[in-house]
């Protein structure tokens, strides 16, 4: 397994980065990070529209997130990657097919998230919000979402743990992230199939495991912050 | 693209082609939840278990399965496992259907690993207060968690269970990576034989979503009818 990473770990890292596209391990990274970021306004739209007190709003988001949570990602990524092109006129890479499926899969999941993240808010605020003055929305973007966002951050933090593995499933679509460079290794290599994803599932472990680890971290700091609110 | 062509869908060849893949999915979930569960259970007890040891094999299996993709699981156990199999067993396993048995192992070490950690928050939500009585009338460990918590406490894990089931559910569309013939691969393979991607895609979205629904409806079912009491 060593030499096959003294061999092998540019390539591991970067793919065929700069004669080629960024590929292996960063691309995993690039893809999960901007996933994620995109995906959080979306969620947030969601959430406020699955809260909304107009069922125009509330029962189609409804629909949708059940909808998108009900399916598997690889289904979002099988019809991206056929109507992004049939939508648009013109072909989507490999990236960008990955990328708007998952901000889909990772809104509707942030916006269950979100929704209980805003309901975890005590009613209160709100109330005395609205009455100094601020408009509904003003409200929720001032008092409401900052105090939300703050305490959904450890389960922010496992959504980024969850878009990381199912950044592997660019796999399928012959996106080069690191489940694709390692089968590329796999594949010249030949003899050692054993040992090449062995040291995927390793990488992965490293990579999710710290995460984790930093989520319940950030869980604990946050709820010794909430019970001893001076020492904040 | 033509209008959508619903008698593809209907009859023939690519329906049957379809049909089986739903009906491999679901055997594949059936069978990974039949096995996965007993493990669950036994991975929960070990992480709870008096012995500091028998911990510790608890939580490494949780945390190194769950934080691994489970297309790297698949991969791992189709083309990296058999190869370091001796020579006899190998030749064995290459006779039958290795595609399906390397899905169900994953599958089945990737679900456990959740239920597992859930069944064992439902064994933590019971207050230990009645392990301790447990113990002072004589059970032993496992006499207690059998004869006393473990009853309680599947009650409280049955719904997270059902939304592990379609975690599950969803995770069996993963095995087309390795090729084992289910709902997702066989979509593919109409698409790529047919060109009638809208319908084949449809077809299986329209399945997937169908028993999603209905895992989600007995949720709410269950929920309805055992609603949560305070211990």
């Amino acid at each position: 397994m060593w030499e096959i990473l003294q061999t092998y770990w540019l390539y591991y890292l970067i793919g065929q980065y700069p004669d080629g596209p960024l590929g292996g391990l960063s691309l995993t990274l690039a893809l999960a990070a901007l996933a994620l970021v995109l995906a959080l306004p979306v969620g947030i739209v969601l959430a406020l529209c699955r809260l909304s007190p107009y069922r125009l709003l509330r029962w189609p988001v409804t629909a949708v997130v059940y909808v998108v949570r009900g399916t598997p990602l690889l289904m979002v990524v099988f019809w991206a990657y056929f109507l992004l092109p049939t939508l648009t006129g013109h072909t989507t890479d490999q990236f960008n097919t990955m990328l708007a499926a998952l901000v889909i899969f990772d809104g509707a999941y942030l916006a269950e998230i979100i929704r209980a993240g805003i309901q975890g808010i005590p009613k209160g605020q709100m109330e005395s919000a609205r009455s100094l003055g601020f408009d509904y929305l003003r409200a929720m973007r001032l008092v409401i979402l900052p105090q939300a966002l703050r305490n959904m951050l450890p389960s922010l933090v496992n959504q980024f743990v969850s878009t990381i593995k199912e950044t592997s499933l660019g796999y399928i679509i012959s996106l080069g992230e690191v489940s694709f460079v390692a089968t590329q290794i796999n594949t010249q290599l030949l003899t050692r199939p054993a040992e090449v994803y062995l040291l995927l599932g390793l990488t992965y472990f490293v990579l999710c495991f710290s995460l984790s680890r930093f989520a319940f971290w950030l869980e604990r700091r946050l709820a010794a912050g909430a019970a001893h609110p001076g020492t904040r | 693209m033509n209008s959508f062509d619903v008698s593809l869908l209907l009859s023939g060849q690519y329906h049957d082609w379809l049909v089986s893949g739903f009906a491999l999915s679901i055997k594949l979930a059936l069978i990974t939840l039949v096995i996965a569960l007993p493990l669950a259970l036994l991975v929960a007890v070990l992480r709870l278990a008096p012995l500091a040891v028998l911990r510790a094999v608890g939580v490494v299996f949780v945390e190194a399965i769950r934080n691994v993709p489970l297309l790297a699981h698949m991969l791992f156990w189709y083309f990296g496992a058999p190869e370091v199999l001796p020579e006899p067993l190998k030749a064995w396993l290459y006779e039958r259907d290795v595609e399906a048995a390397s899905a169900v192992i994953a599958l089945v070490l990737y679900t456990a690993a959740y239920m597992s950690e859930d069944i064992r928050s439902g064994i933590r939500s019971i207050p230990k207060e009645q392990m301790e009585a447990s113990r002072a009338l004589g059970f032993s460990f496992l006499g207690a968690m059998r004869l006393v918590i473990l009853p309680q406490a599947l009650r409280l894990t049955v719904p997270p269970l059902i939304s592990q089931t379609l975690n599950l559910w969803k995770n069996t569309s993963i095995a087309m990576v390795i090729g084992v013939a289910e709902l997702m691969y066989q979509a593919q393979q109409v698409e790529s034989a047919s060109f009638r991607g809208f319908e084949s895609f449809a077809f299986a979205t329209g399945a997937y979503l169908t028993i999603s629904l209905a895992i989600t409806g007995a949720s709410a079912w269950y929920h309805h009818h055992h609603p949560v009491r305070s211990a």
